[in-house]
């Protein structure tokens, strides 16, 4: 039985001559909440568009749990595989309901004749609700999603991922623009969430990635810098030069 | 069918070529710029015909009828003016509230381009007229025996040439150029930087527009001309930035040439209806490989 | 646009249907016939308008060469038409044929002319919309697409006058199923078939819209990449409904035929299929009401102008793109379901303030001194 969930093997992104990531070896095992971070430009989320299949690398592979190579495949095929993404700017469907945006990632494999026929059965309504309750959300199943907050909308966007049950949660800067009460509850819903999958999130925000991180990679230039706990690539030498000492476009956290 | 017939059809397929460049070049800019595509863009083609037409006629009322090769020549830059004019107020009452809105582009300057056709129609008649060319473009050059090489064909080549250069040497050579290269690749920064975006706009699509009155100089030059002359033009023109990308000169010129020199081969080899339609269907098989089209900009935004 | 709406009972929800089918139904007592054949022709555009409403009110894709579809269709029903008039159509015989070609002499039968009118349109959308879709081109740059496909058509059915007629199209049509065209009583009879297929094409779409299909679309048309990562194959779902889009013009375009006699290349090119789009907007994108009801109307002005002033046509078509694009983005139908409201809102608000400027000094709230 494989350990790892998601393998990136001697990957390169090229775009137009811009090497995004370069020869990436990068891996995250079963049932992990990983931690990626780097400075702006570093490839975090390209790293992220190789997984999913929105960009296709110059060469290496990407295995996906028992081998499986996943990089020819086309988005909606990774996904149904059991890769799940949340993005940056937060993607949700603006003219449907809260309830009917998680319902539409829900009935994902019903395809054209299905969602002309099938309806929702009882235990499928079931889980929409306990995913919106899981994230808070309860009280506006009917709302507009477009009515919802910058924070809300995350959230939203979350329960649309976990709904369909992934194996692998991609998740791209959680907290950006929240407050900090919502940064607390979008901690403990990653961390609620990482119990049943692996978990791999792109942050800048250092303050959340100490507080829910257990291991971590830095990216930096579109290699792999640094990788372990947060206290040991806090104290490595290298990471302190490119984030604090070069003055890099990147952040000044740690 | 020999040698000659190919290469004349190739020949005339450049002139054509040089015609869609002219038009899609304008068509690109904008559209890379403000994310507005502009359906009257065709009709801009038909103000700069008309433009020749206009002065030729006036001309020969003043000085008779020896003066086509002079006015031919004024017509050229009255017609980048003129269009431009045309283009810098359109872009001051409809244009800019389109911006990034292409839908919405597509429909309401259809309206414009339905008003400005049927406004020719009121004033110069709803038939074709004909412009006499230049004394001087008559004839042409022998390449080989048995193909003739039209002057007119060759002055439009050099006239697009010309123009091509030009711009060239705008965007990349000057400052307002640059000024236009960074606002259609970040505009917000740009604007940050303190270029006058709303400026930029306006300026760019009036040199956008002012070349498609060249282009219509040049379409003067090989047949009669009336209000639907346009759109002769701004479907193979749109295909031109369609297979091109936007924001690409070299991705235009490519565009073109294909456009261009395809369909008059392909007619040579079928006939004229399914000639386009060849050319559509390779055009569709392209874009299945290629779907941004043949060089451009690599976003990585979502949507 | 498409909201979520709370559910209400079926009946409830189609009075209104019901009520303008019966209007529509009793037209005929009230109509001249030539009024009556007009607005035939305007429901026939009525069906083509909720075709296009479904895929860009709903799906977000903009077709401008739809009557491409319109005029397959209506082909297909000019050639069973023809052939039932005459063995030979006139315009081989003028272009030196001496023989029925191979492909045209199925349309000789019924049973296969009548269904082709809804396949052939949809088997040419499906296979436009598959490379096209899977290749990922959308936005301006299908809408772009569809108008060359359109030129395309349009200078291939000029160009084949042996077998399409030309210029001119099928003209000289006498009867239909043994009813003369020209009798009062089939125009009838073919205006109660026409309000028929407008009812179950309204039925259909509202269907359609109304499932989860309905939310897909919506989907599609909000987020297509964001759908793509949920597990959707969003070309699938847009090939399909371009296909029944078609599917819906090719109907319009076979009752079209009979009722107006003529099927020519000038009403599938560019212009036609631009004011088909115009016509879905003026009365409202995402509402099919909306379709139908900006269908009769922009066909009925058309018509007027026409008639009345047909220098004048062009301009206010030019004007209507305009306004309704700038000004009213919603069309009639938006503007009555949520608009007005807006509008009202605006109204009162700007009321308010006018009222606390004038009553106090220097023109400040009050509160604040």
């Amino acid at each position: 039985m494989a350990v790892t969930i998601i393998y990136l093997e001697d990957v390169t992104v090229d775009f137009n001559g811009f090497k995004a990531l370069h020869g990436v070896n990068f891996f995250v095992d079963y049932g992990e909440l990983r931690v990626l971070i780097g400075p702006n430009g570093a490839g975090k989320t390209t790293l992220l568009d190789v997984i999913c299949g929105w960009v296709k690398p110059e060469s290496g592979r990407v295995l996906y749990g028992e081998g499986k190579d996943i990089q020819r495949l086309t988005e909606h095929k990774i996904a149904r595989l059991g890769i799940s993404r949340k993005f940056q700017t937060p993607s949700v469907f603006v003219n449907l309901t809260l309830f009917e945006n998680i319902e539409l990632s829900l009935r994902r494999g019903e395809g054209f004749w299905g969602t002309l026929s099938s309806s929702l059965n009882g235990e499928d309504r079931d889980r929409i609700f306990s995913v919106l309750k899981m994230i808070g959300l309860a009280d506006k199943a009917s709302e507009r999603a477009g009515s919802l907050s910058h924070g809300e909308k995350q959230w939203l966007e979350l329960g649309m991922n976990i709904v369909v049950q992934p194996s692998l949660l991609l998740v791209d800067e959680p907290v950006a623009g929240m407050t900090g009460r919502e940064r607390e509850k979008t901690g403990e819903l990653l961390q609620a969430i990482a119990k049943d999958r692996s978990v791999l999130i792109v942050e800048h925000d250092m303050e959340f990635v100490r507080q829910i991180a257990k291991k971590v990679t830095v990216l930096h230039e579109g290699t792999v810098l640094c990788e372990g706990s947060m206290e040991r690539i806090q104290n490595d030498p290298t990471v302190i030069e490119v984030y604090l000492g070069r003055g890099e476009k990147g952040e000044r956290e740690c | 069918m020999g040698i000659e017939t190919l290469l004349s059809q190739i020949f005339n397929g450049l002139s054509l070529s040089s015609v869609l460049l002219l038009v899609g070049l304008g068509l690109s800019i904008t559209f890379g710029i403000m994310g507005v595509i502009n359906f009257a863009h065709g009709e801009f083609l038909m103000v700069g015909a008309y433009v020749v037409y206009v002065l030729q006629t006036l001309f020969n009322k003043l000085y008779g009828h020896g003066a086509s090769g002079v006015s031919f020549l004024i017509s050229i830059p009255l017609s980048f003016f003129v269009a431009a004019l045309l283009g810098f107020s359109l872009e001051k009452v409809l244009i800019r509230f389109l911006y990034g809105r292409p839908y919405e582009g597509i429909l309401a300057t259809w309206g414009c381009s339905l008003i400005l056709q049927q406004a020719a129609r009121n004033i110069f008649g709803a038939n074709n007229v004909d412009v006499t060319s230049p004394k001087w473009l008559a004839g042409g050059v022998e390449a080989m025996p048995g193909l003739q090489l039209p002057y007119n064909r060759l002055f439009i080549l050099a006239l697009t040439t010309l123009c091509v250069v030009g711009i060239y040497l705008y965007l990349y050579r000057t400052a307002q150029g640059r000024r236009m290269r960074a606002v259609m690749q970040n505009r917000d920064m740009s604007a940050c930087l303190g270029i006058r975006t709303r400026k930029v706009d306006t300026f760019t699509f009036a040199l956008g527009s002012g070349l498609a009155g060249i282009a219509g100089c040049a379409v003067s030059l090989l047949g009669s001309i009336g209000p639907s002359t346009g759109q002769n033009y701004i479907i193979d023109a749109f295909m031109v930035v369609v297979l091109g990308g936007t924001g690409r000169l070299a991705g235009t010129i490519a565009g073109a040439l294909v456009m261009g020199v395809l369909n008059p081969v392909f007619e040579l080899i079928s006939t004229s209806s399914m000639g386009k339609v060849i050319l559509f269907i390779l055009v569709i098989l392209f874009l299945q490989g290629k779907p941004q089209g043949l060089f451009s900009l690599k976003t990585r935004a979502l949507d | 646009m498409m909201d979520a709406k709370p559910a209400k009972s079926a009946i409830f929800r189609f009075k209104w249907f019901a009520l303008v089918m019966l209007l529509l139904t009793l037209a005929p007592f009230f109509l001249s016939d030539f009024r009556l054949n007009l607005f035939g022709k305007f429901l026939t555009f009525a069906i083509v308008a909720l075709g296009i409403d479904l895929i860009w009110g709903y799906a977000g894709i903009l077709s401008l060469g739809h009557g491409v579809y319109f005029g397959l269709g209506a082909y297909c029903m000019g050639a069973y038409l023809k052939l039932q008039a005459e063995d030979l159509p006139d315009f081989m015989g003028w272009s030196g044929l001496t023989e029925l070609p191979r492909f045209w002499k199925p349309f000789y039968h019924a049973w296969f002319a009548l269904p082709m009118t809804l396949l052939i349109p949809m088997l040419f959308a499906l296979l436009i919309g598959f490379p096209t879709f899977r290749a990922r081109i959308k936005g301006v740059y299908f809408s772009i697409l569809t108008q060359a496909l359109a030129l395309i058509f349009v200078t291939l059915f000029i160009g084949q006058q042996p077998y399409t007629g030309g210029t001119n199209g099928i003209t000289n049509l006498q009867n239909i199923f043994g009813f003369s065209l020209a009798e009062p009583a089939t125009m009838r009879g073919l205006y109660a078939v026409t309000v028929l297929m407008l009812g179950i094409a309204y039925l259909l779409c509202h269907w359609l819209t109304h499932t989860q299909l309905g939310k897909v679309l919506v989907a599609i048309r909000d987020g297509e990449n964001r759908l793509r990562f949920l597990g959707y194959n969003p070309a699938l779902f847009k090939v399909l409904v371009f296909a029944i889009s078609a599917g819906l013009a090719g109907l319009a375009g076979a009752l079209f035929v009979p009722q107006v006699g003529i099927i020519s290349p000038s009403m599938m090119g560019i212009l036609p299929s631009v004011e088909m789009a115009i016509w879905v907007a003026v009365g409202g994108r995402g509402t099919l009401k909306g379709a139908v009801i900006g269908a009769v109307l922009v066909s009925a002005a058309k018509s007027y102008f026409s008639e009345n002033f047909p220098e004048l046509w062009l301009y206010f078509l030019g004007v209507l793109f305009i306004s309704f694009v700038l000004l009213f983005p919603q069309g009639i139908m938006g503007f009555w379901q949520k608009g007005r409201f807006e509008w009202a809102t605006f109204i009162l608000r700007w009321r308010e303030k006018r009222f606390a400027r004038s009553s106090s000094p220097n023109g400040l709230p009050r509160k604040c001194h």
